[in-house]
């Protein structure tokens, strides 16, 4: 039977399937045909899987025979530094040309367990190093809304397949920004869950402070679903919490929605994403919100503390990659001008930079100036969290300070991509979850995003508030 | 940035880098630590980075697998190999 998955979520999809609507082979069918209609504009895969169908087959095998899956045959895509075992995995990035993942991901192996089908692997910055997946080695993905416009980063292969209608969600990792950030620029929902929450084994590092494996999907209810599947304690990533760590507090009365006004309105932040934030504002009001006021003030210094942290971590994360045990090798002579000349033939220019970054505020000279500094005004900014948590349920933000940008825009000025990282970074070093949600259009129809931020483990009034935010939008 | 610092963190880096890149990064740099340095100003206090309540994440001494299980796999994706190991450029 012919379906368009494009008209479907993952809510209807499974209620089809268990109908007898449509078997999951057909599903299958329609995001192949979507893939090869699109694709060649937007560039949103480096690998569509070609055993896709057979994996369809199997799953409509099982649920003939019972099987009960959360995801039993829904067609997802992952972004390319999640591993699945014997597929080619690459960062995007050149130095891992060839490399064949050697076991699954912790939430692979869940997606798995689950009956999920796995398209294709997604396009991103190199090593998630970017907000615009243009620091990919190959080749930058285009935003579905506007090809002439980016599709965001570094997920934003796994935003841009959800967007084109060719997966019902995908999962994409988040160190400052990295799925509620292209989740906005694409007109999806993108979750960043809480530090702990979802099992990092399989995902390559770059700040691993800060890094978090989340889904993207059309709706809130259907970004709950995959939430669901992947989440829980992992006994392989010494970050995973146990389910019950943090005591989650019960909800006020009315639910209360903070906003750092002094934060959110200053200069360099777009008129239009604004103006579509203060009508969000007033309808959450309306539907019977409390909105109010609060002061952050150390959220101000969160970009200049990322921008020390970040690279500090990834410079060591990627110390691994040395052409001996994996990956790209070039002959340098020795032992250390063979290390050079792979890793400076094998990363990609921001990759260099982010390395050398972290170099220089790990020296000795400058440890305490920048990296110590940096985590003490870092535990500044949790504190901020912690107190508004305590009058506030949730904190809401623009997600994004502009709608996507034209490729080439930012490409030639690192800080001002980086400054587009300004109301997502502070949530990663907090730890806290937030979700991206579609909050309207520009005059020029480019998507606009709302996030919502709330406390350590409480995802679940994220997606509360999100539904209901999705029922009044505009 | 001075040209010499930046030949120093690249070799501190492992990273081969063109002079014409050097020149670029030099300014790249002046301008990324320019922003970042506002946190000079902050003041801190006495308050540190806590790694929150710990608690312990190691497993009990044993075999965590079959002996050998992922040898394969992974020698498959070195650049060179011998006889089960990783092969290297002689280091002295």
């Amino acid at each position: 039977m012919s379906v368009d998955l494009n008209k479907l979520i993952i809510e209807e999809a499974l209620k089809g399937l268990s109908n007898g609507d449509f078997s999951s082979v057909d599903l299958v069918k329609s995001s192949l045909n979507i893939i090869s209609e699109k694709e060649g504009d937007i560039h949103a895969y480096l690998e569509v899987f070609d055993d896709a169908i057979e994996q369809a087959k199997k799953a409509d095998e099982e649920r003939k025979n019972g099987g009960k899956g959360m995801l039993l045959g829904i067609p997802l895509a992952v972004k390319d530094n999640i591993l699945i075992e014997g597929r080619r995995v690459t960062a995007a990035s050149k130095i891992l040309e060839g490399y064949v993942a050697p076991y699954d991901a912790t939430v692979i192996k869940q997606l798995k367990k689950e009956g999920a089908i796995f398209i294709g692997r997604t396009n991103m910055d190199e090593f998630a190093m970017g907000g615009s997946t243009e620091n990919s080695a190959f080749g930058v993905t285009k935003n579905p809304h506007d090809l002439s416009r980016v599709a965001g980063g570094s997920s934003g292969g796994s935003a841009a397949a959800v967007a084109m209608g060719s997966v019902l969600g995908a999962l994409g990792s988040d160190t400052g920004g990295s799925i509620r950030q292209p989740a906005s620029l694409c007109g999806v929902v993108g979750l960043k869950t809480t530090y702990g929450s979802v099992s990092r084994f399989g995902l390559m590092a770059m700040g691993s402070s800060l890094d978090q494996i989340g889904p993207f999907a059309k709706t809130v209810g259907d970004a709950e679903i995959l939430f669901k599947a992947i989440s829980g304690h992992d006994e392989m990533d010494s970050t995973s919490l146990p389910d019950d760590f943090y005591k989650t507090e019960s909800k006020k009365d009315k639910l209360v929605i903070g906003v750092p006004r002094n934060f959110i309105f200053t200069e360099g932040i777009d008129k239009e994403v604004l103006s579509n934030f203060e009508k969000s504002l007033n309808l959450l009001e309306k539907s019977g919100a409390e909105i109010k006021d609060i002061d952050l003030p150390s959220l101000k210094h969160s970009l200049a503390v990322y921008y020390i942290l970040m690279p500090a971590e990834a410079s060591t994360n990627l110390a691994r990659f040395d052409g001996v045990r994996f990956g790209l090798s070039e002959d340098g002579g020795d032992v250390l001008g063979s290390y050079m000349k792979t890793r400076g033939d094998g990363f990609g220019r921001e990759v260099r930079r982010r390395i050398m970054l972290g170099a220089y505020v790990l020296s000795s000279g400058y440890y305490d100036a920048y990296y110590n500094k940096a985590n003490g005004v870092r535990a500044l900014i949790n504190d901020d969290f912690k107190k508004a948590f305590s009058s506030v349920d949730i904190i809401a933000t623009p997600t994004s300070p502009v709608p996507a940008f034209k490729i080439g825009e930012k490409s030639e000025d690192p800080l001002s991509m980086y400054l587009a990282d300004i109301f997502t970074v502070p949530v990663n070093l907090a730890g806290v979850p937030a979700i991206s949600i579609p909050s309207g259009f520009t005059e020029e129809k480019l998507p606009l995003g709302i996030q919502f931020i709330a406390g350590h483990d409480r995802e679940g009034i994220l997606f509360e508030l999100g539904k209901k935010f999705e029922s009044i939008r505009e | 940035m001075k040209k010499e610092d930046l030949d120093k963190l690249a070799k501190l880096s492992r990273l081969s880098i063109t002079d014409e890149e050097k020149e670029k990064l030099a300014l790249e740099f002046d301008s990324i630590l320019g922003y970042v340095s506002e946190i000079e100003k902050v003041s801190v206090g006495e308050r540190i980075l806590e790694a929150g309540p710990l608690r312990n994440v190691m497993r009990e001494d044993g075999e965590p697998h079959e002996s050998g299980l992922y040898t394969k796999a992974i020698l498959n994706n070195a650049p060179d190999t011998e006889d089960g190991y990783l092969k290297v450029k002689q280091v002295f």
